[in-house]
């Protein structure tokens, strides 16, 4: 039972607010949100970083709803996500992490990599541009989510690909959101 | 002209559509599942009052929050308002939200209809 105290004692160093693992949906996304935003605002936290904090969650969380049921089916059932809050003296960091198959990784590096080269202007710009050309897809994104996510930041998105197994990685997101610059 | 009127959740903004008292407004959250099923009447509706609009037409939006999947659904509600003649859109944003203000900015930026900004 002592992973117990492992586990808080290690949210308690890492500084963590909110960690949930398991299903993600909609209604979970909701619950989440309801609970980070009373969390938020018990803290007394300006409203500046927690409009921000809330965007880069909302975005966060509906990725992992949109793109976790291609893994519904059979053994990557298991492979649930996770999503987590950290609170330091200077920022927020919302991360999550979900399986991603191997063979959609270049992509995907390919556009965070593109997000984190552009300055405040440039992201703008893209935003934009990808709004007036994009439609819906099947999965209800509109592509924009790491691009607001980055603007809302200010910073440069943080990821890695830890390897699951033969045909999964884990996608690790990382989004700082300063705190108190009001 | 029938009234659209959906109460907000959680989850989902507030929208009245009233030709005939002149009510046009979008407001609260909007972070809905599948953006595009949920405005789809929406935009139906403002299909409709296109044939047959008022002559001058004040549509509203005061919005608290909405996600990427949202944004580009009000960048279609706002290029099917474009065509409408006498068409104004109003953008409420919160007096210390500047995201809010930049994003009604942008969209005034992609469509060609007038935009004036208030706060709340």
């Amino acid at each position: 039972m002592n992973f117990i105290y492992e586990l808080h004692r290690t949210m308690m160093s890492e500084k963590l607010i909110l960690v949930y693992q398991g299903d993600f949906t909609q209604e979970t996304t909701k619950s989440i949100l309801t609970m980070a935003e009373r969390n938020l605002d018990s803290s007394g936290e300006g409203s500046s970083a927690k409009r921000k904090v809330f965007n880069v969650m909302v975005e966060a969380l509906q990725n992992i709803v949109k793109h976790s049921d291609e893994l519904v089916e059979g053994e990557t059932r298991s492979h649930a996500a996770i999503f987590l809050i950290g609170r330091a003296a200077n920022r927020y960091s919302i991360m999550s992490g979900n399986p991603i198959r191997k063979q959609n990784i270049p992509n995907l590096q390919k556009k965070l990599e593109h997000i984190n080269g552009l300055d405040k202007d440039g992201l703008k710009d893209l935003y934009k541009e990808i709004i007036k050309n994009t439609t819906i897809s099947e999965k209800g994104g509109a592509s924009l989510g790491f691009v607001d996510m980055a603007r809302k930041s200010g910073e440069k998105l943080e990821f890695s690909f830890p390897e699951m197994n033969a045909e999964y990685c884990f996608f690790c997101l990382k989004v700082n959101v300063p705190r108190g610059e009001e | 002209m029938e009234i659209l009127n959906l109460e907000g959740t959680e989850d989902t903004p507030k929208i009245i559509l009233d030709k005939k008292n002149g009510i046009f407004e979008i407001s609260g959250r909007s972070l809905p599942e599948d953006s595009a099923e949920f405005y789809r009447p929406v935009l139906e509706w403002i299909g409709n009052y296109g044939g047959d609009a008022n002559p001058s037409t004040d549509f509203v939006f005061k919005l608290e929050y909405f996600n990427t999947a949202s944004s580009k659904l009000i960048l279609d509600v706002l290029s099917a308002l474009e065509d409408i003649k006498g068409m104004k859109i109003v953008w409420y944003y919160h007096e210390d939200d500047e995201d809010m203000e930049e994003a009604g900015q942008e969209f005034s930026e992609l469509v060609e209809i007038p935009f004036e900004f208030k706060t709340y």
